[in-house]
Parts: C-alpha cells; structure tokens; sequence
C-alpha cells in the first residue's frame, strides 16, 4: 500500500520536475533566439524609426532633428510600420551591398569546394595508410588544427607576403583550403568504414580508386555536407583575414564591410545582416539534421 | 646490398603503400607543408633573429622583450582570466543543458534548434545587438532602471568580462550540447541499470559512471571552448576597436595593433610563444583525461 503511494507521488515529483525543466529550456532558448530575431524584425522597420530607437547608442545619425530620438534606447520586436524601404536601399539603390555580397561568395565558394575535395583524398589516404610516418603527420594536423588564428595569420601574413599573394584573393582562399580541420574530421568517418567491406570489394577485383570512389566516398556523403555547413560558416563571417591579407578594400567580403557599418548607415545595417543571414539559414534548416552529426562525429579527438 | 633487405622486409610484410593511396594524400600534404608547416618554421627562425635584414642570431632576446612587454603582459592577463573562467563556465552549462534535454522533456528538436541557432548570425549583427543591450543607454539598464538599480557602464567597468562571456557562452553552448548530448547517448544503458538495481543514488550514478564515459568528450569541448575562447576576441575587437577599457585589451588587440606596424620579431615570437602555450595546456588536458577515464576506455 504505502510503497504504491510513494510510488505515484514519486510519479508527480517526477513531472514537476519535468514542467520545471521545460520552462527553463524554454526561457534559455528564446534568449538564445532573440538576436536573430531582433535582427530580422528590425530590418523592416523605416531608418527613421531604427535612428529613433537607437539614435542614443549610435549618436551620430543622419537625422537632421526632425525625428524623435528617444533619451532611452528602445528594443521593439515589433515595428511601428512594416516597411521594405531598407531592403529597397541595400538591393536598388546602394549595389555596393551586393558587390560585397559577391565578394563573400568568390572568396567562401573555392575554399569550402577545395577544402573538401582535398580533405576527402587525404582523409582516404590516413585511413588507409599504415606505419609510423602517417600518424606523425596526422599529429601534425592536429596540433595545426588546435593553433588559434591569433597565432596562424603570421605565417599565413608571411607566406602571402613571399609568393606575392598579398592583396590577391588567393592570399584568403588558398590557406583556407588547406586548413586541416576537414581532414580530421573525414578521417574519423573514413575509420570507420569497416575492414570487411572493404575486403571483399578486393576480392571483387576492386582497386583502391575503386574503393575510394564507390564505396568511401558514397557512405561519407552526410558528413560531406555537415562539414560544408561548418566550413562554410567559419569562412562566410571572417572578419580577421581580408582585414589583414587585403589592402584593396573593394575586395573586402560583407562580413568585413557589415562590421564596420558607419551609424549613418545604421538604418540599413540590419536588412544587409538579414541578407547575409539567408544562406546559412537556408543550409542549417536544409541540413540541421546532417549539421548535427556533422558536430556529433567532431567530438573526441583521439577516436 | 642494403637496399635489397629493405625491400625484402617491405615484402614480407606485403604492406606496400599503394600508389593510388599516396598520390590522394599529396595535394593536401603539399598545401599543408606551403602555407602552414614552412611559414611556421620561418616564423621560428623570424623569432630568433635581430631582423629580417641582417640575420644575425639573438635567441630568445626577441621572447624576453615580448614578455617583459606591458602590453603583452596586460593582454595575456586579461586573456588569461577570461579563458580560466569561460571556458569551465562553457563545459558545465552546456553538460547541464544537455542533461535537460536527454531527460526527455518535450521539443527537444526545437529547442536543439534554437540553442544552434547564434551559429547563424554574422558577426557584425551580433555586435550590434550586444552594443543595443549593453551600452551604457542601452536596453539592459532600461531594463534595470525600473527595478531602481542604478544605470552600470557593463563595457567600461569590472562587468565588462562579464559582458563578453555572455557572448561567448550564447555563440557556444549550442555546438557544446550537442556533443554531450550524443556522448550521454553512447554511454551503455545496461551500466546504469545495474547500478540503479545495486541500488546507486543519482550522485553517485552521475559522478561516478557518467562522468568517467564522458569523460573524453569533457576533454574534447574543453579543448574546442577555448579554442573558440580565442575566437570570441573577434567580436570583442569588433566591439570595443583598438584600444579598449583596460580589462578588455586582449591578445586579439595586440596581434592586430603589432601588425599594424608589421614588427616581424615582435609578431614571430608573441605567435610563438601562444603556440607553446597552447600546446602545454592541450597536454595536460590530455594527461588529466588519460588518468581520469582509464578504466572505461577499452
């Protein structure tokens, strides 16, 4: 008797518990959410209105008085009247948005393709490599994967420098090629192809290409995409390299130019974020299932 | 002679590489060695000379004059006590935060969405948004202000750390959780039942079999936080420019404020040196997770 009341008491312990953590998940994850949010909801609101909530923050606008500034910074989720205008602005009247834009994508588009191409060559080749040599270079991978890039842009600054690449494209695009970060991750897929499959497409009379091209490369496809996703949006928010690799600022990608938007443009900065947004979005909610393997097979460096 | 007894050893092992297999591994190899093994080797060299003209050899002059450097000194401080305190706070929310969600509550699949979702925004969105909450005018002391609390200047004050771990825990925790989620889901259902039948408390389930099974996932989102400790300095830089509140003045600050005047012996040796740092933390992570997690790992 008593063990059956304990029992169900238990029971409701248990699902307060639950209510309580669930209300707590969501408060955390709304906090989470807001930035996003209130990115995109500001985006379709009049410059008037941004320069009047945020004239406070960002004192120098463009306003000439007539607008009400308001002495308090004022965070609306919700604008006064839904307005394109600052879209109208970055896509007809300002193209150097969309100049930027494609700045982005010829700089991100080669490093994620080539990054990928020769990471899943060299991650066929640690996975089927034996002896010693193969894993003191897979070390060295790993150690180049763990550096900050506080630490990398020297070299890259002066690598750059000696094959007259500063300033060129190529300065960003090809060391983001080679960044090792891919490989580590593929060969962690590739290990685990099993050894009898592998066997037995030999038996078949398959060679390695064979293997490599019909076996490894269709059993690694979802981890391909997650590690595009990742790659994609290490790359599509750098800030540090073209500052430092490019001096032509008419090369700069739209993360450079989005943050250092002056406060005159203020009105604007949160469409052109909302612009840029749109394909990272567009990939995480096509792939979030392959992003999160993709983060799940990342885990454990030694495996 | 010599020649012939290598080859015969390579055959009785009949291990031979195979062409097909080294040729895949040579773009990435060639590439690597190009932009990064070589570059480093002359950044070495870089440290330990006079200057790029004359050659002459100083050895660790360079290092001695980077650490007696104030500004160094006051960058690695602050970094220092940034990373020690984030990247710990970093490990155990995201832990937490995956334990909530494995208790199988309800939209789990939405809310995983969610707490990913600060993966998604350009960095200079955020900065925005952080300097509307954050500035002296800003909404949090609005916010603040109605409950009487006097308005904090959160960017030019002791708060400032706390103004940036904030960043760095929301763009981090998503990918941190995920990771936990799925090591919480490898660890072996059977362990937990027998222990719960031996009649283990949730203390002792937690701390003495979940932990040692996570244990080499503690040890990977340790290391990638503070890899990623290093990262949030971009936003910081983003936030605060070239010379920010003392507190704020970061690795980050004087890397970039050294390239500007492109001093080779001063950036060689401060990369250096946060290299070997680097590696000395990453090696006793190591140690201590060798030692903690020996007798699950099979």
């Amino acid at each position: 008797m008593s063990k059956t009341k304990t029992n169900s008491s238990v029971k409701r312990n248990k699902k307060l518990i639950m209510a309580l953590l669930t209300f707590i998940t969501a408060v955390s994850a709304i906090i989470f959410l807001l930035p996003t949010v209130l990115t995109m909801a500001n985006s379709f609101m009049k410059s008037s209105e941004i320069s009047a909530n945020y004239g406070v923050i960002f004192s120098q606008t463009e306003s000439g008085g007539k607008t009400f500034i308001s002495k308090r910074v004022n965070l609306k989720f919700i604008p006064d009247t839904v307005s394109f205008s600052q879209y109208v602005n970055v896509l007809f009247k300002s193209p150097d948005y969309l100049f930027k834009f494609w700045n982005s994508v010829i700089l991100v588009v080669p490093i994620v393709v080539f990054q990928l191409g020769t990471a899943v060559l060299a991650a066929y080749a640690f996975s089927r490599l034996k002896g010693r040599l193969k894993e003191i270079v897979f070390f060295l991978y790993i150690i180049l994967m763990l550096m900050p890039y506080q630490v990398t842009l020297v070299p890259n600054y002066l690598v750059s420098e000696k094959l007259g690449l500063l300033d060129t494209r190529w300065a960003i695009i090809l060391p983001g090629i080679f960044t090792p970060f891919s490989v580590f991750l593929l060969t962690k897929i590739m290990r685990r192809i099993p050894a009898s499959l592998i066997e037995a497409a030999k038996l078949d009379g398959a060679g390695e290409m064979q293997i490599f091209v019909h076996i490894a490369v269709p059993l690694c496809k979802s981890v391909l995409y997650s590690v595009a996703i990742l790659v994609f949006i290490d790359y599509w928010n750098m800030v540090e390299q073209p500052l430092i690799l490019l001096s032509d600022s008419s090369k700069y990608p739209l993360s450079v130019f989005l943050s250092q938007i002056n406060t005159g443009e203020l009105g604007l900065a949160f469409a052109v974020a909302t612009i840029y947004m749109i394909p990272t979005i567009l990939m995480f909610l096509y792939g979030e299932e392959y992003l999160v393997e993709g983060i799940t097979y990342s885990g454990g460096i030694k495996g | 002679m010599i020649k012939r007894n290598g080859k015969q050893i390579n055959n009785s092992k009949s291990k031979k590489e195979n062409p097909f297999v080294i040729a895949c591994i040579i773009p990435s190899l060639a590439g690597v060695l190009v932009f990064f093994v070589i570059p480093f080797l002359v950044v070495f060299y870089y440290s330990m000379v006079d200057n790029p003209i004359n050659h002459e050899f100083v050895f660790f002059n360079n290092f001695v004059s980077v650490l007696k450097n104030s500004a160094f000194r006051k960058a690695a401080l602050n970094t220092f006590t940034f990373s020690v305190t984030a990247v710990p706070l970093a490990v155990v929310l995201s832990l937490l935060l995956a334990m909530v969600l494995d208790y199988k509550i309800p939209f789990v699949s939405q809310f995983r969405t969610c707490f990913l979702m600060p993966m998604m925004v350009p960095i200079a969105s955020i900065v925005l948004i952080w300097q509307v909450i954050f500035d002296y005018n800003g909404a949090l002391n609005e916010a603040t202000s109605f409950l009487g609390i006097a308005q904090i200047d959160w960017m030019k004050s002791g708060y400032c750390h706390l103004v940036i771990t904030a960043l760095f825990l929301w763009k981090n925790l998503g990918y941190n959780m995920i990771l936990f989620l799925s090591a919480l889901n490898n660890i072996p259902n059977d362990v937990i039942e027998v222990a719960t039948l031996e009649g283990a408390g949730p203390f002792y389930k937690f701390f003495k079999i979940k932990l040692r099974y996570l244990s080499p996932t503690i040890l990977f989102v340790t290391i990638l936080s503070l890899i990623n400790s290093f990262k949030v300095f971009r936003e910081v830089y983003l936030l605060t420019g070239d010379y920010p509140f003392d507190k704020l003045y970061m690795l980050q600050h004087f890397m970039n404020n050294t390239f500007r005047t492109l001093d080779y012996q001063k950036l060689s040796s401060a990369a250096i040196i946060m290299s070997i740092v680097m590696i000395m933390i990453i090696g006793a992570l190591f140690i201590v997770e060798n030692k903690y997690g020996e007798d699950v790992e099979g």
